[in-house]
């Protein structure tokens, strides 16, 4: 591959982990994105990397992948240079497991369920009962019927992560263009072959759309639309506070949640620590298209669900908030591969708030596909060409 | 009566103003403001326990002042909110009019039952002041280094000394009147150092000297503090500044030098002072954070932008407008004027009105003061120059110089947004408050010019004034449901 040259279009999580790979593999890639590089919607999470809320499935799958794949990278990286483990201590990269509660009788039954589902499947996923849940996550509220341990789940700084991603792709064959907006396609015979973009002319054998939640605005320029929309998430940060919650700690609903199709908002109480003793709370989900605006009643139900997991946060200061948009595709499944209409063209998102976990399996997917290698998971369930990603299935409107 | 609704955010020159014009126009008037009196920080008084026998001592107009405190008190379409503040400002659907939804907390800050609540006026006039910017040196980080205003309050509200031998730094008028107000209270002041050389200041100052004359409320109040200082006998140098804050766990000393007028210090003019305590500031910073989750835009270059308005103070977002120190830096003069006509056209006061075009005119002069001042009180390009690698940026996430540095030569196409996460720098509980206009300052001149990101829909600009919660909010403060605005303590007369 050596001299074939690659574009790819976003310089967040998913742009830059591709970038890499392809670099790795001997493309001479040129990732552009219109905005700064980690800026958008990798900048607007909490850097999670899950299995507990995936349950068996080709999403599971490529999850458990990118959670082996994790650790290996950031080892990687760190010996490549002083500069790359200086970049990989940035990323904050923290197994501190996760612990899922439910706080009904019927959220048990559907937690033990669930969590049964997943061992099947290769998941580690420990009961706890409520001494050991005290034990371990002492100010969590004793309200609850029952609570499931997974010591896999991970988290990092996202932005730090992608780019630590994106300095170790430059020391390759590989260079950024910031500030440069792509504007349409140049075909030749019905195959892709350059990009015009706001800085100019950019050709290449290969173009790979990251552009998260914006790819379906970037695949329409290109004359091949798909079917990723934004789906907001707000995220509440505290002021920073001595060690009161040391696991990521969620609400069985948040399972219900994620997968939900439901336009209207939706919340569930995400309550986890950062290294800077900051506490981060989330979730909520809403389709409002691209509407940036803070919706304090939003941001009070997030607060109202922490406060059940945690009551002793209810003194706790907010300082701010953060709104991102997570490209989220009708049947809940990430697109990873050629675009079956327009040759050279290939897609890589649509993970909706799993991107930053699931980034490093993705472009390790995008590789194996693009070099016609054996993928270590099934790739199948990830073609662009299913109908929920060529906009042919009918849900219901953004509002 | 013209039956609006007006809302007026902040209890300063400006926002008073504003509250009585509205008044004055036929509104219904809600003045808010986060502090327990009117007056905002210039006409600052110790509250009502402290039975200051002469609470005009450290005041300047203080009669004018009096009186429209009790004309607004007691007038019966002007609900006086005190302690209330403005979290979260909420903008309407795409296509309707007017202006956001004012998100309240009610209650002492430091209390733990504030009140949510929701106003939905009319009209909304900003008139959120400004706060003191400050420049980092080492030891800044230091007890005991201040910022002038917080002296200032100190001294104004509590009565409280910030020390006995007292170094007043830095560059502006608002240098004297801190020195004033520090002298009352009692410390020593041991000196008040002018940074920009005198040469800078006559150059400001005396372009065109009938405008300053026009600006009399202003020239004046110069030339009385400095009369009080000399009665004092306070020394005050021009082209020198604070370098260094030293001390074991609290300022002990303090190292000046002479400045040329890039403000690059003069090896060997150094000088060790002993103090207790170290006051600074470098001019104003707006606080934009509302005018900007209003929807405002802003004018002006990175580090120096104000709220953009039209002649009659509107702003360009629907049925906002804004006056006083988040418009330009330009003294209570001027915000009075701009308050007024704020304030009378949000009430829906007719553009007729005879009192308008001399309210113009004193805007208008307050406006080239602001410009004056600006020119004798410019920030040296130099000033960088103290910095030490250690010397932190960020007080609240002790980001040091050299991390800075280093975040934004490295990383690869760093945007804004993302130093901001690699360094900390900004994140902590001031929100960059404090820090915002220095850490943009120096990265972009580390950075070099950027390339302009292209805006993508639903990213709100990295800027330093984007702070979605206006104020910190506790999360149980949050979590219970907003009270009807009928339920509130009213605080009408009093």
């Amino acid at each position: 591959m050596c001299g074939t040259r690659a574009v790819v279009v976003g310089a967040g999580i998913v742009g830059a982990a591709c970038a890499r790979e392809l670099a790795l593999a001997g493309f001479a890639v040129t990732v552009v994105d219109r905005g700064g590089a980690a800026s958008a919607t990798t900048a607007h999470g909490e850097g999670n990397i899950l299995l507990s809320d995936k349950g068996p499935g080709p999403e599971l799958e490529l999850a458990k992948l990118s959670r082996q794949l994790w650790p290996q990278v950031l080892a990687e990286i760190a010996d490549r240079s002083a500069s790359g483990a200086e970049s990989v201590r940035a990323v904050e990269w923290e197994p501190k497991g996760g612990i899922v509660v439910a706080t009904t009788a019927g959220g048990a039954r559907a937690l033990a369920r669930f969590a049964a589902g997943q061992r099947a499947a290769g998941v580690r996923a420990e009961h706890l009962d409520a001494g050991q849940l005290a034990a371990i996550e002492p100010l969590l509220t004793r309200d609850h019927q029952a609570a499931v341990y997974y010591p896999d789940d991970a988290q990092v700084q996202p932005a730090a992560a992608a780019t630590a991603l994106l300095a170790d792709a430059l020391t390759f064959r590989c260079e950024l263009r910031t500030g440069c907006d792509v504007l349409g396609a140049v075909t030749r015979g019905g195959r892709l072959i350059g990009l015009r973009t706001s800085t100019g002319l950019l050709e290449a054998e290969l173009f790979v759309n990251a552009a998260g939640p914006w790819a379906g605005e970037v695949a329409a320029r290109l004359g091949a639309p798909i079917d990723v929309r934004p789906r907001r998430g707000d995220v509440l940060v505290t002021t920073p506070l001595p060690p009161t919650v040391f696991h990521k700690v969620y609400d069985a609903d948040y399972v219900g949640a994620v997968s939900s199709d439901d336009g209207g908002l939706q919340t569930s109480a995400v309550v986890e620590s950062t290294r800077a003793g900051s506490v981060l709370l989330g979730s909520s989900r809403r389709r409002v298209g691209f509407d940036d605006r803070l919706r304090p009643e939003v941001l009070a139900a997030v607060a109202t669900k922490a406060l059940r997991l945690f009551p002793v946060l209810a003194t706790a200061s907010v300082m701010r908030a953060y709104g991102g948009f997570r490209p989220y595709v009708p049947d809940h499944l990430p697109v990873v591969g050629a675009d079956p209409r327009l040759a050279g063209l290939w897609h890589a998102g649509g993970h909706e708030g799993a991107g930053i976990g699931l980034s490093l399996g993705t472009a390790q997917l995008l590789r194996a596909l693009v070099l016609g290698r054996p993928a270590p998971i099934d790739t199948a369930p990830f073609q662009a060409d299913r109908p929920a990603v060529l906009g042919q299935t009918s849900t219901q409107e953004d509002s | 009566m013209t039956g609006r609704q007006v809302a007026v955010v902040g209890a300063g020159p400006a926002g008073l103003a504003a509250a009585r014009a509205a008044l004055g126009a036929g509104a219904e008037v809600t003045l808010i403001d986060a502090a327990r009196q009117l007056g905002g920080q210039y006409h600052r008084t110790p509250p009502e326990e402290y039975a200051a026998s002469r609470p005009e001592a450290l005041q300047h107009g203080w009669p004018a002042f009096a009186k429209l405190r009790r004309e607004l008190l007691g007038h019966p379409r002007c609900a006086w909110w005190p302690e209330t503040s403005v979290w979260a400002l909420e903008r309407r659907d795409p296509g309707q009019q007017g202006p956001p939804r004012v998100h309240l907390l009610r209650g002492p800050a430091d209390g733990s039952h504030r009140v949510r609540q929701i106003l939905e006026p009319d009209a909304l006039v900003l008139a959120c002041g400004a706060h003191d910017r400050v420049l980092p040196f080492p030891g800044w980080e230091l007890p005991g280094v201040f910022t002038a205003g917080a002296a200032q309050t100190l001294a104004k509200g509590e009565r409280l000394m910030v020390g006995e031998q007292v170094v007043v730094a830095g560059s502006g008028p608002f240098l004297l009147p801190v020195a004033a107000s520090l002298v009352e209270a009692g410390s020593r002041v041991l000196a008040v150092l002018e940074a920009n050389p005198a040469a800078v200041l006559a150059r400001g100052w005396s372009r065109k000297p009938w405008q300053l004359a026009a600006q009399l409320g202003k020239a004046g109040e110069l030339i009385d503090f400095t009369g009080q200082l000399v009665r004092g006998r306070v020394p005050f140098r021009t082209g020198r500044t604070v370098i260094e804050a030293r001390g074991a766990g609290r300022v002990e000393e303090v190292v000046t030098a002479r400045l040329r007028p890039d403000w690059s210090v003069v090896r060997g003019s150094e000088r060790t002072l002993a103090v207790d305590a170290v006051c600074v500031s470098h001019g104003f910073s707006p606080q934009l954070e509302l005018p900007v989750a209003a929807g405002c835009a802003l004018r002006g270059t990175p580090g120096a932008q104000f709220v953009q308005t039209d002649a009659r103070q509107r702003t360009t977002a629907d049925g906002v407008w804004a006056a006083g120190e988040i418009t330009g830096i330009a003294g209570a003069p001027a915000a009075r004027a701009e308050g007024a006509v704020a304030g009378w056209y949000a009430g829906g006061g007719s553009p007729a009105a005879r009192a308008l075009p001399a309210l113009r005119r004193s805007r208008d002069q307050g406006r080239d003061f602001a410009a004056r001042l600006a020119r004798a009180h410019p920030i040296g390009a130099a000033w960088p120059g103290w910095l030490g690698p250690r010397t932190l940026v960020c007080r609240c996430e002790e980001t040091d110089y050299a991390t800075l540095c280093r975040a934004v030569q490295e990383q690869p196409g760093a945007a804004a947004r993302t130093a901001k996460l690699a360094t900390r720098a900004g994140l902590g509980p001031c929100q960059a408050r404090v820090c915002g206009p220095t850490v943009t300052e120096l990265a972009a001149r580390l950075r070099g010019a950027a390339p302009d990101a292209v805006p993508a829909d639903g990213l709100p600009a990295a800027g330093p004034h984007h702070r979605p919660f206006a104020q910190p909010i506790r999360l149980g403060e949050l979590a219970r449901p907003p009270e009807p605005p009928d339920a509130a303590p009213e605080h009408h007369g009093a």
